[in-house]
């Protein structure tokens, strides 16, 4: 399997704190990873550095076949080159519909005058359809989405990273505020995604990242402190002594 | 505009969109109307001036509707858009200003004993204009004055070149919220500032007269001009609201609603957002070009002071009483405001006797608007416009004290539709 | 009739002792000698009288100078004979005589004329007279001397200053007059090398006088000649069509030396044409086709052929004649070598200017830096610290310079007026932010754009209201006696008091701010509260409390900036809108949430508007206008500000 995405050396801060220090990270095609760690450990400052959103102090981020280096690039730039995001947080467009968002984010040029002279075609409209069953909202498709529920609005957001069609997915906390039910149903979507594209998975919740099944990546302090099966990190001296405490 | 959701795409757009058919229906059976008591065609109730007054309202809903383009839809609160309504207004002004000077200029020289070279034509004319401010050839940005369709070109091209590259300048470099209002009030006094200026080449505080007469024309009376611009100005709104109608109603419009609630968010989805509000903004200043190139022909003059930041403050309190994020809104604010307005400025309003003081509304009536203005955006956000919501039955839901977005345009709770 | 007659009787006794006046005096003579001169009266004619009188050496000629400049001398019709005269009533004078000041007795004024020369010569009997004013024991009368003689010099002056300078016991006077010497002798000087070495004893003095007397001495005419003439009084060689010389003048120069034919003007030609238009055509010409230049030269050129006008040159004869002369400078001033000391003098002395320029700017733009801090500071905490954006804080500063005019309508005394009204602006502007934060924009808050809006529609109306209350004409606010005036350093760098006590107050309010949000209990809940408003709240603090004591805080600071923008300029219901913009990019361009950095914006904004100013003078619209168009290309680059707040509180 080829390295799809590889953080080397990556430091940032922020007024002397140092959020990063001296990642490196790498991730192949179509592999599922899981990033655990305390709070402040920076994963989602890993996330921002990874989207574009900041930019590191130093190191090295490379991305996809060609090695082209991540850092030079805008979000929107990093986004089209096949890197989704979902946010810790569900962040759907609330005064737009179900269709509208899926439709938005469905994987199409992204200028605003190929936007603006946008028409649907019916494969386009029948492959929003599709993924709104897959996340079972095919009831709820025309209905504003800041009416959903908080759970289906993970489902929304979930279903609008599959629309991008990404080769690398970053999803934060999906399983935040949701029933037992949905969290299966959360997995089986994401593990179902780790077979043609890269996922990486940060949560905080071990029940969910043992049934994620996967490699787990140990954030402490901005740095890697652990990486293996989550048997092997949850072995680890130091990674004991971090989350349990002394 | 929940029915963009409802309907099935496949519908033809009328369909889709009652609203918009609506409007351009009232505006016709509108135009019909005036057009048939008018003094020029028809029976003669409403007189020439207020034909002039109906008219150029009629330009300022479309200056308004580009600005709640760009405010109400895309978060974007301008403070520059009464500046490219100026600069349109501007553009047409010159040829206007130009070609009936040269008319009168010839007329005088025709009488002498040699014929007149270029030379004393050119002369003749730039005396004639620029006498008040103590010059007598002509400034470098009138090359083009002499040519209706450069003037119509420079209607659209300036003040979209301007807003162009002001909007490219500030959109790469994140500048957003409240930050950009400043910016842009910014732009808009120094274009002032440098209008009032003599050396402008625009005639300075004295500005551009006479715009109500058009060149070669002299012979039609008023009341029959001012029906031709009325009738412009309500075609030129017809097609603006339909334009814009068009670009909020797509996934065009979803991405702008999009980057007005969650930027960021729209960023991370792949779209290259400043573009988005780079087309947006250039768009909306070359619509509003448009409306000032219809509006102060009718009001014949055009001086700086119409170009100061306030106008442009004024314009988002139009598109705000009328209720942004909705065009009908920005169109039912603009006509309604700036109607009223001249009512009470007009002296036409009673004033009312206190006892110990009289309330004169000419004087009063600005604070009453101020006052209007705090209390609309206060309680009423979503302005008359969401008088419409209780005819069709649309109720804002309960969100729990939360936005549309975490943006600083995005909409506020009770804006949100169910 | 009797009556008449016993008068008449009365004056002829009366003016006898006329008689007794001594008419061989040696003044008397002189006066006698010079009568027709004087009795002229004649601005044109009269300087050799004056100078006689001058430089008789007479003492008396002091007193008959006096007089006649005073209106006071007067003429006997009968003998000729000069007088002085006190007039007693209208119709009678007692009479003094010149040679020694002795009373002759009391005329009626039938018999006299009095001399009433106008005040051009009145003006040179003053000048004559300062020589002898310059010894007069008087010091105040030695200090008007001095005085005249710097309004307006005279060669003769020099050697009276001269002769006047050993006797000087005065050694404020002294130096005066020395100095005076020495400025004179530029002008005056017998031989170049005193004139030179009185020049290189000025070097680098920067005063007015030194170089109103030496510029002068470096004034040119432009000449033309075919070669450029080789002597050493020649200065620049001028290019026609350069800025120094257009090639109008350049010609205009050729012609008036008979070195070139005279051009016509486009309407001279004109009018020659169409004098001679005969029958539709003009020397043959069509009339209809004279609409180009091209044919119009043509057909005066054709006329000119005809022998009917008299030619002139054609353009390519203008280009000939210009491309065939050399146009210089000659110094016509002083002697070359005189020149250039001069020159040499003024280089230094410009060199020297323009270092006190920039400093004289420094302070200006310093000045200004003051006022617009003063109106920015109580924006830096209500938009740089709560992030609230209030579009009416430029009426919160009108609304402090109206209450301290509404006090000076009540205290007449300008200091105690002054000293009640600041604290009473903060007050009412305290007042009225903290009604505005509980009213307006506590419903607001994180709803900036509304928050503008609304505050905007404040600003109008409050706006509004003033005009309603006090008009539109500018109401005047008056600083204490002892703020007038200003400080001045040498005749270049000076700075009025009112502006040290702008400046002075605008390092008060940044120690202040700097006190209350580091310092005490209310700034420390107040970051606490900007900062993270529920971890506050949890800690105790109530944040609508801190919110609206630090809007109110914010106005209130307002309301003391209008007090003193007040004093500085005039007081309208719009003079907030007159700040407001640039208030707001202080704050910008300095970084928001950062006293030091409103600071640096205040600098920099009111450095830049007076660099452009001073670069553009005439202009101060211009310079505004560059002023914005910089900032918003300085926002392009730095678009946090100066000091910009990294990492997450920036992003929060």
């Amino acid at each position: 399997m080829s390295t799809l995405l590889e953080v080397s050396g990556v430091s940032v801060s922020f007024d002397g704190f140092k959020a990063i220090n001296n990642l490196s990270f790498q991730i192949a095609d179509a592999e599922l990873r899981a990033v655990i760690g305390p709070n402040g450990a920076g994963k989602t400052t890993f996330m921002d550095i990874i989207t574009g959103k900041t930019k590191p102090d130093e190191g090295r981020v490379v991305y996809g076949d060609r090695g082209d280096s991540l850092l030079k690039m805008s979000e929107s730039k990093i986004a089209q080159a096949g890197i989704g995001r979902k946010f810790q947080r569900p962040t759907v467009f609330e005064d737009q519909s179900v269709f509208d968002n899926l439709m938005m984010a469905l994987r199409k040029t992204r200028g605003p005058l190929a936007v603006l002279f946008f028409k649907p075609t019916p494969e386009d409209e029948d492959k929003v359809a599709q993924l709104a069953s897959e996340i079972g909202l095919s009831a709820a498709l025309h209905r504003k989405s800041g009416e959903l529920s908080h759970g289906q609005k993970q489902w929304l957001e979930i279903g609008m990273l599959l629309a991008q069609d990404p080769r690398l997915l970053l999803v934060d906390e999906p399983a935040a505020g949701m029933t037992p039910a949905e969290r299966e149903h959360t997995t089986d979507i994401l593990r179902e995604a780790a077979k043609t594209r890269a996922v990486v998975v940060v949560e905080h919740d071990m029940e969910f990242v043992r049934r994620l099944n996967c490699k787990v990546t140990v954030l402490h302090e901005g740095s890697v402190l652990a990486e293996g099966s989550l048997d092997h990190v949850t072995k680890n001296e130091q990674v004991i002594e971090v989350y349990l405490g002394r | 505009m929940s029915d963009v959701a409802l309907g099935s795409r496949r519908q033809p757009f009328a369909l889709r969109f009652p609203s918009v058919m609506v409007f351009l229906a009232i505006l016709a059976l509108f135009t019909l109307g005036v057009t048939i008591l008018s003094e020029g065609f028809g029976i003669g109730v409403i007189s020439t001036s207020f034909v002039k007054t109906l008219g150029k309202t009629l330009c300022l809903c479309l200056v308004a509707l580009a600005m709640d383009l760009v405010w109400g839809y895309c978060g974007i609160l301008s403070l520059g858009h009464m500046a490219f309504f100026g600069l349109g207004g501007y553009a047409i002004g010159m040829w206007l200003m130009y070609a009936r000077t040269e008319i009168i200029v010839l007329e005088s020289l025709a009488a002498a004993p040699l014929p007149p070279t270029p030379q004393e034509v050119s002369d003749g004319i730039a005396s004639q204009i620029f006498g008040v401010v103590g010059a007598s050839e002509f400034p470098p940005i009138w090359v083009f004055a002499h040519s209706l369709p450069l003037q119509l070109a420079a209607v659209v091209i300036v003040p979209g070149l301007l807003a162009l590259v002001f909007g490219w300048l500030a959109f790469r470099s994140r500048v957003t919220g409240v930050y950009l209002s400043i910016l842009t009030q910014a732009m808009t006094l120094a274009l002032s500032l440098h209008l009032f200026q003599n050396d402008s080449g625009l005639r300075g505080n004295n500005g551009l007269s006479g715009l109500q007469n058009l060149p070669g024309l002299s012979d039609v009376p008023q009341s029959i001009v001012s029906m031709w611009f009325f009738w412009a100005s309500a075609l030129a709104l017809g097609l603006g609201y339909l334009l814009c109608a068009w670009v909020v109603s797509g996934k065009f419009g979803s991405v702008i609603r999009a980057i007005r609630d969650d930027e960021a968010r729209v960023r991370f989805l792949g779209y290259p957002v400043e573009a988005f509000k780079l087309v947006i903004f250039t768009l909306t200043a070359v619509i509003a070009g448009i409306a000032g190139a219809l509006y102060y022909p009718q009001a014949g003059i055009i001086n700086p002071a119409e170009i100061a930041p306030i106008a442009s403050i004024y314009l988002a309190v139009w598109v705000a009483i009328g209720g942004r994020g909705r065009l009908y809104g920005a169109v039912i604010g603009a006509a309604f405001v700036s109607l009223v307005s001249t009512w009470f400025t007009g002296g036409q309003a009673p004033d009312i006797n206190l006892g110990f003081y009289t309330i004169s509304w000419v004087d009063w009536w600005t604070v009453l608007l101020g006052l209007s203005f705090v209390c609309v955006t206060l309680y009423a956000p979503k302005g008359i416009g969401g008088l419409v919501d209780l005819i069709v039955d649309r109720r804002s839901p309960n969100r729990h004290g939360a936005d549309l977005g975490p943006d600083q345009g995005a909409l506020r709770e009770q804006e949100a539709e169910k | 009739m009797l009556r008449f007659v016993a008068s008449l009787f009365v004056c002829l006794t009366l003016a006898l002792p006329a008689f007794a006046q001594q008419a061989d005096a040696p003044i008397q003579q002189l006066l006698q000698s010079q009568s027709d001169l004087i009795l002229e009266s004649s601005r044109r004619t009269i300087a050799p009288a004056i100078d006689a009188l001058a430089n008789s050496g007479l003492p008396e000629a002091q007193v008959v100078m006096d007089k006649w400049q005073a209106r006071e001398m007067w003429v006997n019709e009968e003998t000729g004979l000069f007088v002085y005269a006190e007039e007693v009533d209208r119709d009678t004078l007692r009479i003094f005589d010149f040679a020694d000041g002795s009373e002759i007795g009391t005329v009626p004024d039938d018999g006299f004329d009095q001399l009433k020369p106008n005040s051009g010569i009145r003006g040179m009997i003053g000048t004559a007279l300062v020589q002898f004013q310059l010894s007069d024991p008087n010091r105040a009368t030695r200090q008007r001397a001095l005085d005249a003689i710097e309004r307006g010099a005279e060669e003769s002056h020099l050697a009276a200053l001269r002769a006047s300078i050993p006797t000087e016991e005065d050694a404020t006077i002294l130096a005066r007059k020395q100095r005076l010497e020495r400025l004179l002798t530029i002008a005056y000087g017998e031989t170049d090398a005193e004139r030179i070495a009185a020049i290189e004893s000025f070097a680098g003095d920067l005063s007015v006088d030194v170089r109103a007397a030496l510029n002068p001495l470096v004034a040119t005419r432009v000449e033309a000649a075919e070669t450029l003439p080789d002597a050493d009084d020649i200065g620049r060689v001028l290019k026609p069509g350069s800025e120094a010389l257009t090639r109008d003048d350049a010609y205009a120069l050729l012609v008036r030396a008979d070195l070139a034919k005279p051009r016509i003007s486009r309407e001279d030609q004109r009018n020659a044409l169409i004098a001679n238009i005969d029958n539709g055509s003009v020397a043959g010409i069509q009339v209809a086709t004279l609409d180009s230049q091209a044919a119009r030269d043509m057909a005066y050129a054709a006329l000119a052929d005809q022998g009917t006008v008299s030619a002139v040159a054609t353009e390519a004869e203008v280009d000939d004649r210009l491309a065939n002369h050399v146009f210089y400078e000659r110094y016509i001033g002083a002697p070359p070598e005189v020149v250039a000391a001069a020159q040499l003098a003024l280089r230094a002395i410009e060199n020297k200017v323009a270092l006190n320029q920039a400093f004289d700017l420094g302070l200006d733009a310093l000045s200004l830096a003051s006022i617009y801090f003063l109106a920015a500071i109580g924006l830096a905490i209500t938009f740089g610290v709560m992030g609230v954006i209030n579009m009416a804080h430029g009426e919160f500063i009108m609304m402090g310079a109206y209450t301290g005019y509404v006090v000076q309508l009540f205290i007449p005394d300008y200091t105690l007026s002054i000293l009640v009204a600041i604290p009473l602006a903060f007050a009412v502007t305290f007042g009225a932010g903290v009604a505005m934060e509980r009213l307006v924009i506590r419903w607001l808050y994180h709803r900036p754009l509304e928050t503008l809006l609304a505050t905007f529609g404040i600003s109008i109306a409050l706006q509004q209201i003033a005009k309603n209350i006090f008009g539109t004409q500018a109401r005047p606010l008056t600083a204490p006696g002892w703020l007038d005036g200003s400080l001045v350093i040498n005749d270049i760098v000076s700075i009025s008091f009112i502006r040290i006590a702008i400046f002075v107050l605008a390092l008060l309010f940044l120690a202040l701010f700097l006190f209350v949000m580091n310092r005490t209990r209310l700034g420390l809940e107040v970051r606490a509260v900007t900062q993270n408003p529920r971890m506050a709240a949890s800690m105790g603090i109530n944040p609508d409390k801190i919110n609206m004591l630090t809007f109110g805080f914010g106005s209130g600071i307002a309301g003391i900036a209008g007090v003193a923008i007040g004093l500085y300029a005039k007081v309208t219901s719009e003079m907030g809108s007159d700040y407001i913009v640039q208030s707001f990019m202080t704050v910008v361009v300095g970084g928001v949430g950062n006293i030091w950095g409103t600071l640096l914006g205040a600098t920099m904004v009111g450095s830049l508007q007076k660099g452009i100013e001073f670069l553009n003078p005439s202009n101060t619209l211009a310079a505004q206008t560059y002023m914005i168009l910089f900032i918003i290309l300085f926002i392009q680059f730095r678009p946090k500000g100066i000091i910009a707040l990294k990492g997450r509180a920036a992003e929060a």
